[in-house]
């Protein structure tokens, strides 16, 4: 049972995405693909202020598995990274949804349109399977 | 994750695997646990209390009968004649170039009577490397590969106490076994060995015994461990995977474990001669990151001597950095910073011998520069 939350938009590379009233996006990964890394031991996050491009290589996830990338959901600008997390990296093993990485502030209010919908990520991860 | 297409082997304790909620992995043509929630938290089991792992994709093979000594003395880079009545022989077997074939543990259990395990990725290939050295100088030797056996470890300062909490049986045999012995307590092979750095036990007992170990061992607390935690362990532990740390490609003085070849004596063994005459192209180093990152297999560490490579990296959780074993050029000083390649960065990593630790202490820590511990 893949689990995704209807208030949150997805990518096909497994982040979530949670709109902020002031337009910004707060980004994480899935349930799902912490479940795949196993337990995470390490997030390199981009820099505050850094502009990125949609599905641009923007991070690192190094779990006790594996070395995968964060890619941005959408193009525009770093504004935050969560400091909580290099030193508790458990907390996205524990809940993935509750643990947002960094946040976003897209280019154009438009941006979001192209990400999916928790129906679409979820067909999207059981067609992979 | 990727769904195989070929059928994967499965041990005896499949079911217990699955009863337990294991992520699976296939490993080799086997599907064996990964991990049973969390990789971590299996890890501090072993090093705090006790845990186990199943290993029955490794095989036993046993060697009796005429020729069997003669045969095992050419075959292993290491001398069974060293090792009296229940002692373990860590050793290798080697290939006419000096060229790791695999690495095993023989037991010496009376004249001609030995058990050999060998790793489950090259299980067959070596009962056929027997095999054909057998053809030739021990004909009446009699090679039996036992995949009627299931292999279980128990690890982990807990082990003793707790094994013999689940099989009072074992109690007393396991708890007299000094490390590197085995004996037999009935059809069941009880060896004080492993893979972990810890204390602990391997057990070879008939497949159809094995579910009735692994429950009796789940009620007295030992925890399941995957393949995840294993190789964690075995890393912190500074002990080599084989195809991955060594291959037919490397000789044991290029990979740390030249202490598994006797050259005491005159004794001829496959890849001796080869061994005598090439000096070592590299050598096997402990390497602990001193930079956020997690080191891994493949990347390139740039020392004053030239280039090496990690061949095994990973998060070591108790020492908490990223650790790694290296083979770099054989000159290089044993206690310098190197620079690892990761991602395009070159990161400082300290030079240290392995193991990293060893009976739950971390043996690195003091060996870091002042300003990172």
């Amino acid at each position: 049972m893949v689990k995704a939350p209807v208030d949150l938009r997805y990518t096909d590379t497994h982040e979530w995405v949670r709109e902020a009233a002031d337009g910004t996006l707060e980004v994480g990964i899935t349930d799902f693909a912490q479940d795949a890394l196993g337990d995470i031991v390490y997030v390199e996050c981009p820099a505050p202020g850094r502009q990125v491009t949609a599905g641009e290589a923007v991070g690192v996830i190094e779990s006790v598995k594996a070395t995968s990338d964060l890619y941005a959901p959408v193009s525009g600008e770093i504004v935050a990274v969560n400091g909580a997390i290099p030193d508790h990296c458990e907390a996205i093993n524990a809940d993935a949804f509750g643990a947002w990485l960094y946040r976003l502030k897209p280019s154009s209010p438009g941006e979001t349109a192209r990400l999916l919908d928790a129906a679409a990520y979820v067909r999207s991860v059981e067609a992979a399977r | 994750m990727s769904a195989t297409q070929t059928t994967l082997r499965r041990t005896p304790l499949y079911a217990r695997h699955c009863e337990a909620g294991a992520k699976l992995l296939a490993f080799h043509g086997w599907e064996l646990p990964l991990h049973y929630g969390s990789q971590i938290e299996e890890h501090h089991a072993v090093r705090r209390a006790a845990g186990m792992f199943d290993v029955s994709h490794m095989l036993a093979i046993d060697v009796t009968g005429p020729g069997a000594r003669g045969l095992l003395r050419y075959a292993f880079a290491g001398d069974v004649d060293r090792t009296p009545a229940g002692r373990a022989l860590y050793t290798c077997m080697l290939n006419p170039h000096g060229g790791i074939v695999d690495d095993v543990i023989a037991y010496t259990f009376a004249d001609e009577t030995y058990r050999v395990v060998v790793n489950g990725a090259v299980a067959e290939r070596d009962f056929e490397w027997l095999q054909s050295l057998a053809a030739d100088r021990a004909p009446a030797a009699c090679l039996v590969p036992r995949r009627d056996l299931a292999l279980v470890a128990v690890q982990g300062p807990m082990a003793a106490t707790r094994l013999g909490d689940a099989l009072p049986a074992l109690r007393a045999a396991a708890g007299a076994l000094a490390p590197f012995h085995a004996v037999f307590v009935r059809d069941w092979m009880v060896a004080r060995t492993g893979y972990t750095g810890e204390d602990g036990f391997e057990i070879a007992l008939p497949a159809p015994h094995a579910d009735c170990l692994w429950r009796a061992l789940c009620n007295a607390g030992v925890r399941p461990c995957g393949l995840g935690a294993r190789d964690t362990l075995r890393l912190e532990a500074g002990m080599n995977l084989y195809g991955q740390d060594m291959d037919e490609t490397t000789t044991p003085f290029e990979c740390g474990i030249g202490f598994t070849v006797d050259r005491r004596d005159t004794r001829d063994f496959v890849g001796g001669a080869a061994l005598a005459a090439m000096p070592p192209r590299g050598r096997r180093v402990g390497l602990v990151l001193l930079a956020p990152g997690v080191l891994r297999a493949g990347q390139v560490v740039h020392t004053p001597n030239g280039e090496g490579i990690v061949t095994s990296g990973t998060f070591a959780p108790t020492v908490g950095r990223s650790i790694a074993l290296a083979r770099v050029p054989a000159g290089t000083a044993p206690d310098i910073i190197v620079d690892v390649e990761i991602r395009q960065r070159r990161l400082p990593a300290q030079i240290v011998a392995p193991p990293f630790v060893r009976r739950g202490v971390n043996l690195v820590a003091h060996r870091l520069p002042p300003n990172q511990e």
